[in-house]
C-alpha cells in the first residue's frame, strides 16, 4: 500500500501536477477497475453526456477527463502519448497532424463516411460552425449584420461605440482560434479587412469562446468574431442577452475530431469509447438537453464551408507559413 | 502374336501437357509484366503529383530582407489528398539546413535546378515517395539554395496496385483456361488422324492386306507408307506360302495315286493275313495323306478365290440336291439317309464352287460322325435370311472345344479313327466369311451336331 502510495507521489507531477489543466474530472463507472484517461479541449460539461453514456454500458471503467486548450495538447500528448487513450480537439490542423506524425491507433471496426474521417484513425464527430455573437441591448436599434461585409459597415459606420469592445480568438494561444482565422484568410478577402476593421477599433483578444460569450452577455463586448456556435447556442438557452450570427457570405464549418492514441494501454476501451462516441454523434436525435451538436449529415464532403480533413490543413503548421501569417495577422489586429 | 503394346507416355497427353504449361507461362509472364508496367504507370501518376507539389512550394521561395519566406499554397499539399488517406510529409531546407517541415525526412542531395530526384525510402518502417528539387535564390548581396522534399506513404498506390493485380490475374486466369480448352481441342483434333487410320486398320478383315489409301497428314506420310510396305511384304509372303502349300499338295497328290492303286493291286495278289492287314493299313494312310492334300488345294483355292470374289445368284436348294445326289452312294455305304428340307428356291448372290465346296465340306463331316442307319437332315430357308442347316445324329460337337473347331487343322478329340485334315470347317468357316456370313456350331437338344451357314 505504501507503495502505491508513493508510487502515486512521484507520477503525481508527471501526470497532473505539472500542468495545469483547464479542468480535471473523474467519472467514475459503478464497478470501476480500470480508467481511461481523455485529454480534450471540449468543456467538461459539453462531454459529460458521452462519458456517462459510455459508463452506462461499460460499468468497470471510470473516464478521467482531462481539458486544456488547442494549442497546448500537442505538446502535452506527443511528450507522454502512452498517459492517455483518446485526444479530442476541436482544432482539426493540429489533430491531423498528429495522426500524419504516426501518433493515433487505427480503427479498422468503425464505419464512418469517408469525408468524416482520416485514414481510419481520425474521426470527426460533430459539425460546429464559426458564428459571430452580438449583444443584442446594443443592436436595438441597427439591422444585425448577416455577412462579413455588412459586420464591416456596421463597424464603420460607428466606431465610438464599437472602440474596444470588439473581440476575437488569439491566434497565437489558440489552436481553434488559428483554424478559423487560416480557413477565413483561405476563403476571402474580407477576413483580413475584417481583421483590419476590428484592429483598428481596438479588438480584445481571447483564449477561449466561452469568455467571448461572457463578455457579449455582459455587454463589455458588442462584438465577437468566430465564436464556437455550438458553445453559443447551448449559453443562449439560459442567457438570451446576445444574438448568434451565422455569416451568410462564406460560414466557416469546424469538425470536433478524436483519436486513439498508438500507445494507449486500453486499445479495446478506447476503440470502444470512440465508437459510442461516434454512435451518439451521428445516430442518436439530439435532444435539446444535449449540448454538442451531432456530425451533420448533410455535409457529407463536398460542403466547401466544412474544412475537409486532408493533409493540406497542414499548411498553415508550418513553421515559416505560421510566421507569415501571425506577422500579417497582428500587422492588422494590434494596429 | 502378342496383344500386349509396350506403352511410353501419350501423344495426346504430351501435346495437351505442353500447351497448357505454355499457356501457365504465357500467363504467369503476362501477370508480371502487366503488373510491372501498370506498377511503373502508377508509381509515375504519385511522381508527377509529388513533383508538382514540390515545385509550387518551391516557387512560393522568396528572399525577402535576406530572410527566406515559403509562403506555399493550400493546394500544395492538398493536391496529394489520395482515397487511402496516405499521410505527407516535407521539409524546407536553405543551404542544407531543415527551415521547417519534418526533420525526419531524408536530408536530400539535390542540387539546385528544374530536375526533380525521386526516391523510394522509408519512414518509421512505412515505404514511403519521395520527391525534392532546389532552386538558388538571389538576393543582393547572398545566393542561396533551397530546397523541398515532398514525401507521401504508398497506401493508395498499393490499393491500385491490388486492384489491377487482381484484374490482371483474373485476366491471366482467364487467358489461361481458355487455352487449357483450346488445347484440349487442338490435341483432339491433331490426334485425330492417327485414331482415323487405327480405326480403319482395325476394322479390316483378317485377310485385307491392301494399302492405305486414304488420304493423311503429312507427318503421318512415312508410318503409313512403312505400314503399307510392311502389308505388302506381308501379303506376298502369305501368297507365295499358300502357293507353296498348293504346289506342294498337288505334288504329293498324284504320286499318291499312283502308290495307292499299286498297293491295291498288291493286296489282291497278296494271301497271308498279316500282310493284308499291312497294305490295308497302308492303302488307309494314303486315302488320309490324298485327303489332306486335296483338302489343302482345295483351301487354298478357296483363299485365292475369296479374295476375288465373283458374285452370281446361286440357287442354294438346287446345289444341295446336286450334292446330295452326288454323295448319295458314300451315304448308303453307312446306310444313312440325306433329306433335303425347306424352302424350294433360296437364291443368295455368290460363288457357286466355294458355296459347293463349303456346303459338301459340311455334309462330309456329318458323314463321318453320323452312326450306321442314322439320318442327316439338311434344312435351307430363305428367310429372314439365306440359311442352311445341316443336322445328323452323331455324338455332337466336343463342347469344351466348339468355338476352336474352325481353326485350321484343329480337330475334335472325339475324331481318332475317322479321317480328316482339320480343314473342313475352316474351308466352310472362309466361304462364309467371303460372303459376309457366318459358320455357327451347336449341338441339338436331342444329341446330334448342327452346323449353320448364315448368309
Amino acid at each position: 500500500m505504501r507503495y502505491i502510495v508513493v508510487l502515486i507521489l512521484c507520477l503525481w507531477p508527471v501526470v497532473s501536477g505539472a500542468q495545469d489543466w483547464e479542468d480535471r474530472q473523474v467519472f467514475n463507472g459503478v464497478a470501476a477497475t480500470q480508467s481511461l484517461r481523455i485529454l480534450s479541449s471540449t468543456d467538461t460539461s459539453f462531454f459529460a453526456p458521452i462519458i456517462t453514456g459510455f459508463l452506462r454500458d461499460n460499468p468497470t471503467w471510470s473516464v478521467e477527463y482531462f481539458v486544456t486548450g488547442t494549442a497546448d495538447i500537442t505538446g502535452i500528448f506527443s511528450n507522454a502519448p502512452d498517459k492517455f487513450d483518446i485526444i479530442i480537439s476541436s482544432a482539426m490542423d493540429l489533430q491531423l497532424k498528429l495522426v500524419n506524425d504516426g501518433f493515433a491507433l487505427a480503427q479498422p471496426d468503425i464505419q464512418h463516411p469517408e469525408w468524416a474521417q482520416w485514414r481510419q484513425r481520425l474521426f470527426a464527430f460533430t459539425s460546429e460552425p464559426a458564428t459571430i455573437v452580438v449583444n443584442r441591448a446594443a443592436f436595438e436599434n441597427k439591422s444585425i449584420p448577416r455577412t462579413r461585409q455588412e459586420l464591416i459597415q456596421v463597424l464603420r459606420s460607428d466606431p465610438d461605440l464599437f472602440r474596444g469592445k470588439l473581440g476575437t480568438y488569439d491566434v497565437r494561444q489558440s489552436g481553434v482560434g488559428y483554424l478559423f482565422a487560416t480557413q477565413d484568410a483561405r476563403a476571402s478577402e474580407t477576413y483580413w479587412r475584417l481583421m483590419e476593421v476590428m484592429g483598428g477599433l481596438g479588438a480584445r483578444l481571447y483564449c477561449c469562446s466561452g469568455e467571448m460569450i461572457d463578455d457579449v452577455a455582459s455587454g463589455r463586448l458588442l462584438v465577437a468574431y468566430n465564436v464556437l456556435g455550438s458553445y453559443a447556442a447551448t449559453r443562449q438557452k439560459t442567457d438570451d442577452r446576445f444574438e448568434i450570427i451565422l455569416p451568410s457570405d462564406f460560414p466557416t464549418t469546424m469538425m470536433r475530431t478524436g483519436f486513439v492514441s498508438k500507445d494507449t494501454p486500453h486499445p479495446i476501451a478506447a476503440g470502444d469509447f470512440m465508437r459510442h462516441m461516434i454512435e451518439m454523434q451521428t445516430t442518436i436525435a439530439p435532444t435539446k438537453s444535449y449540448p454538442l451538436p451531432p456530425l451533420d449529415p448533410k455535409h457529407d464532403g463536398a460542403s466547401p464551408s466544412v474544412i475537409a480533413l486532408e493533409p493540406a490543413l497542414m499548411t498553415y503548421l508550418d513553421t515559416l507559413k505560421r510566421r507569415t501569417f501571425i506577422k500579417e495577422w497582428m500587422d492588422a489586429v494590434l494596429q | 502374336m502378342t496383344d500386349t503394346v509396350n506403352i511410353s507416355g501419350s501423344l495426346r497427353n504430351r501435346l495437351t501437357l505442353t500447351l497448357i504449361g505454355g499457356a501457365a507461362v504465357l500467363a504467369i509472364l503476362l501477370f508480371v509484366v502487366v503488373r510491372g508496367y501498370a506498377a511503373q504507370i502508377a508509381q509515375q501518376g504519385q511522381d508527377s503529383i509529388l513533383a508538382a507539389s514540390v515545385t509550387s512550394i518551391l516557387d512560393a521561395a522568396i528572399l525577402r530582407d535576406g530572410a527566406i519566406e515559403v509562403d506555399f499554397p493550400y493546394a500544395s499539399l492538398s493536391m496529394l489528398s489520395t482515397r487511402a488517406d496516405d499521410r505527407v510529409f516535407y521539409a524546407i531546407y536553405q543551404d542544407g539546413t531543415l527551415l521547417s517541415g519534418y526533420d525526419t525526412l531524408p536530408v536530400p542531395t539535390a542540387q539546385s535546378g528544374s530536375v526533380t530526384v525521386h526516391r523510394s525510402t522509408a519512414l518509421g518502417g512505412a515505404p514511403i515517395r519521395m520527391a525534392t528539387a532546389a532552386r538558388t535564390l538571389v538576393g543582393v548581396d547572398t545566393r542561396t539554395v533551397v530546397s523541398v522534399s515532398v514525401a507521401q506513404t504508398q497506401d493508395a498506390l498499393a490499393v491500385t496496385l491490388n486492384g489491377i493485380s487482381r484484374n490482371v490475374a483474373l485476366f491471366g486466369g482467364g487467358f489461361f483456361l481458355l487455352t487449357v480448352i483450346l488445347s484440349f481441342w487442338a490435341t483432339s483434333k491433331t490426334i485425330r488422324p492417327l485414331r482415323r487410320l487405327t480405326t480403319s486398320i482395325t476394322r479390316r478383315g483378317p485377310e485385307d492386306l491392301s494399302p492405305v489409301t486414304s488420304p493423311v497428314p503429312a507427318e503421318m506420310t512415312s508410318l503409313v507408307s512403312s505400314l503399307n510396305h510392311l502389308m505388302a511384304r506381308l501379303d506376298t509372303s502369305l501368297k507365295q506360302s499358300e502357293d507353296f502349300i498348293a504346289e506342294a499338295a498337288h505334288r504329293v497328290r498324284t504320286p499318291l495315286a499312283t502308290v495307292r492303286s499299286h498297293a491295291e493291286a498288291t493286296l489282291q495278289r497278296v494271301d497271308q493275313a498279316e500282310n493284308r492287314k499291312a497294305l490295308r493299313a497302308m492303302i488307309r494312310a494314303i486315302d488320309e495323306s490324298s485327303r489332306a492334300a486335296s483338302q489343302l488345294l482345295d483351301h487354298a483355292m478357296i483363299t485365292f478365290r475369296a479374295d476375288q470374289l465373283e458374285r452370281e445368284d446361286v440357287d442354294l436348294v438346287n446345289l444341295m440336291r446336286e450334292l446330295v445326289l452326288r454323295l448319295t452312294p458314300v451315304a448308303q455305304m453307312k446306310d444313312i439317309a440325306l433329306q433335303i428340307t425347306g424352302d424350294d428356291c433360296v437364291v443368295v448372290a455368290g460363288d457357286t464352287i466355294l458355296l459347293q465346296n463349303a456346303i459338301r465340306n459340311l455334309i462330309d463331316n456329318a458323314l463321318k460322325y453320323s452312326p450306321v442307319e442314322s439320318e442327316i437332315s439338311i434344312h435351307v430357308t430363305a428367310l429372314p435370311a439365306p440359311r442352311i442347316e445341316v443336322r445328323d445324329q452323331g455324338p455332337g460337337f466336343p463342347p469344351d472345344e466348339i468355338n476352336d473347331l474352325a481353326s485350321r487343322f484343329s480337330r475334335g478329340h472325339n475324331s481318332k479313327g475317322i479321317i480328316g485334315s482339320g480343314l473342313g470347317l475352316t474351308i466352310a468357316q472362309d466361304v462364309a466369311e467371303a460372303h459376309n456370313g457366318t459358320l455357327i456350331l451347336s449341338n441339338l437338344p436331342g444329341g446330334g451336331a448342327c452346323a449353320t451357314l448364315l448368309f
